[in-house]
């Protein structure tokens, strides 16, 4: 596997005594677009923190694209632009001096012809002479972008980018972070908007308490903890499961008047649909006539839940998430 | 080395100052025009020729050192501490830069802006009395040396302090004390002998005898016993500002 950044054995524990981060080991793959889901306090910024040097790190080693963060610091920094979580920006700089003083911090000689692209990709362009205080809270947050990218990084972080941004910015940054991502630029973000790491991600990470959880592409991941139900409303209201049914293992619910089936839908949803038209005519042959049914997925969203609630359920799929991971290694 | 970004913070420190050109550069020169008016003309006039020289020129290079001190430290205390402050320094940090960059940048443009100040007022004082330069190259020397001295002080000062309030109070309680009372209005052979002993603790005695030194040929002290406290500070202050840097100290949890 062509991994961008090897974190191992990353442990953080501040000065508090609070441990952020607990041995954490991770790959992530040149060119993909890595959502890191956890919940407030979870470790995700000190992760991210630690990668672009703002934190030192108390065990463990990270690369980047083969250049260690401490040891080769310059190689290593280079490469990356870092959207921070917070609006912090120079509140008396314009715009364009902004950027050209990130471009310069990174170590890049002046090219005002790829910043003017830059700055009206991001609809920056029309301000660029505005002073940073006369900004909104959503253009503040495109100019971090802007100043993250400005160096032309192989690798961008967004600290929870759309958090208390507008609909319309959210839509505009997961289009930009696609765009980079056909670029060849990897992008790893952090979020708790579940949505966000569905709609987005080739692959996600879960962390929770400092802990990586599960590391799993996304598609593999609604696959195998995604799962099905299939509600079926009936006609006239039973009160016990035919026995003909057991194989099923149905569930009544609302007084009698629907049945719910459960089922996980495998790689290519054989096993599951397919049970579907047996229990369909099982159910005719009990005299069982439905009105209506419906089925529903299982959102990323009820699988993060289970998996950071369930201390156990986490447990299990993670170990076999992550052993999943290293035979896929 | 990274040549970019030194370029790009020490730019980006003094077109802070261009920003705020009347409170950094004519706050200063008015308080040393209002200084001449009082000591230099109106108490002046009545004091006798110390060491050689009208008190008016004789204060002269002791406000310079107060301006020059004052103003490296102020200039560099505030330049690290208000990207601390405002957060935007997490740039900074994640930059591929070195340390040795940072504070080159960051002094620098500090030390810079207190020289530029330093030439403003003794330009000015040239409007009020006569004045003599014995030895430029070392008076040039030394005002280098002190600036980029008190400008890692200030950096220093800027790291350490987490809140405003200390900020302005190492200043306010230190350094200015230490400067009214090191001999800029004064020689100090004009103290009692108590005193005078007490006097050689205070490190600015030094910086502004030497000063004077290279304008009127005599000081308090011997020159090369200024030139090597100078050189003191410089060593003492590079060493707690790259130890500082290198643990990550207030800036890197």
């Amino acid at each position: 596997m062509d991994s961008i950044i090897s974190i191992s054995a990353l442990s953080k524990t501040y000065a508090s005594g609070f441990t952020a981060l607990k041995g954490v080991d991770l790959d992530i793959r040149r060119g993909e677009i890595f959502a890191l889901l956890g919940p407030n306090g979870a470790g995700k910024t000190t992760l991210i923190s630690v990668v672009c040097g703002l934190v030192n790190a108390t065990a463990g080693s990270v690369r980047v694209d083969g250049n260690d963060i401490v040891r080769d610091y310059r190689a290593a920094r280079a490469q990356i632009g870092l959207v921070p979580q917070e609006l912090t920006t120079e509140a008396f700089e314009t715009v364009w001096n902004t950027v050209c003083f990130s471009r310069g911090l990174f170590g890049k000689p002046p090219d005002p012809a790829y910043l003017e692209r830059l700055l009206k990709a991001l609809s920056l362009w029309s301000r660029k002479d505005s002073r940073m205080l006369t900004l909104s809270g959503g253009m503040k947050r495109r100019v971090l972008i802007a100043k993250a990218l400005s160096h032309e990084p192989k690798v961008l972080f967004l600290d929870e980018p759309t958090a208390g941004v507008d609909v319309e910015l959210r839509r505009d940054m997961w289009q930009l972070v696609r765009r980079l991502r056909d670029e060849g630029v990897t992008v790893i973000l952090t979020t708790h908007y579940i949505e966000e790491a569905e709609e987005m991600a080739d692959r996600i990470g879960v962390i929770a308490k400092g802990e990586l959880i599960l590391v799993e592409d996304k598609a593999v991941l609604m696959d195998k903890l995604g799962g099905k139900q299939l509600t079926l409303q009936l006609v006239v209201p039973i009160t016990e499961i035919p026995p003909a049914l057991d194989r099923y293992g149905l569930t009544l619910g609302k007084g009698g008047s629907t049945l719910v089936y459960r089922y996980e839908t495998g790689r290519n949803g054989e096993s599951g649909d397919s049970a579907i038209a047996g229990l369909l005519q099982d159910l005719a042959g009990a005299g069982i006539a439905c009105a209506d049914l419906h089925t529903t997925q299982r959102s990323l969203e009820d699988i993060f839940v289970s998996l950071v609630n369930e201390p156990a359920l986490a447990g299990e799929n993670g170990s076999e998430a992550r052993a999943a991971a290293e035979g896929a290694r | 080395m990274n040549w970019h970004a030194v370029r790009a913070i020490y730019l980006f420190e003094m077109a802070r100052t261009k920003r705020t050109l009347l409170q950094s550069v004519l706050a200063p020169v008015i308080t040393t025009t209002l200084y001449f008016v009082v000591f230099g003309s109106a108490i002046g006039a009545r004091i006798p020729e110390v060491e050689g020289v009208s008190y008016g020129a004789f204060i002269v290079p002791g406000l310079i050192m107060l301006n020059l001190l004052t103003q490296s430290v102020s200039n560099a205390s505030f330049g690290i501490f208000f990207p601390k402050f405002s957060r935007t320094i997490y740039e900074i940090l994640s930059a591929p830069v070195s340390h040795f960059e940072i504070v080159l940048s960051f002094v620098g443009a500090a030390a810079t802006k207190a020289v530029i100040l330093s030439v403003i007022i003794l330009a000015t004082a040239t409007l009020f009395v006569p004045l003599r330069i014995e030895h430029p190259v070392w008076m040039i020397g030394f005002l280098l040396l002190t600036a980029v001295s008190f400008s890692l002080l200030g950096f220093i000062l800027g790291i350490w302090a987490d809140n405003f309030e200390k900020l302005q109070l190492v200043p306010l309680l230190i350094i200015t004390p230490l400067t009214f009372l090191g001999g800029s209005f004064y020689s100090i052979d004009m103290l009692p002998a108590a005193w005078r002993t007490v006097s050689l603790f205070n490190p600015v005695v030094y910086l502004v005898s030497g000063f004077r030194w290279s304008f009127y040929g005599s000081g308090d002290v011997p020159v090369g016993v200024s030139l090597a406290m100078t050189l003191l500070f410089l060593t003492v202050f590079v060493a707690l500002a790259t130890w500082m840097l290198r643990t990550g100290y207030r800036l890197k949890p």
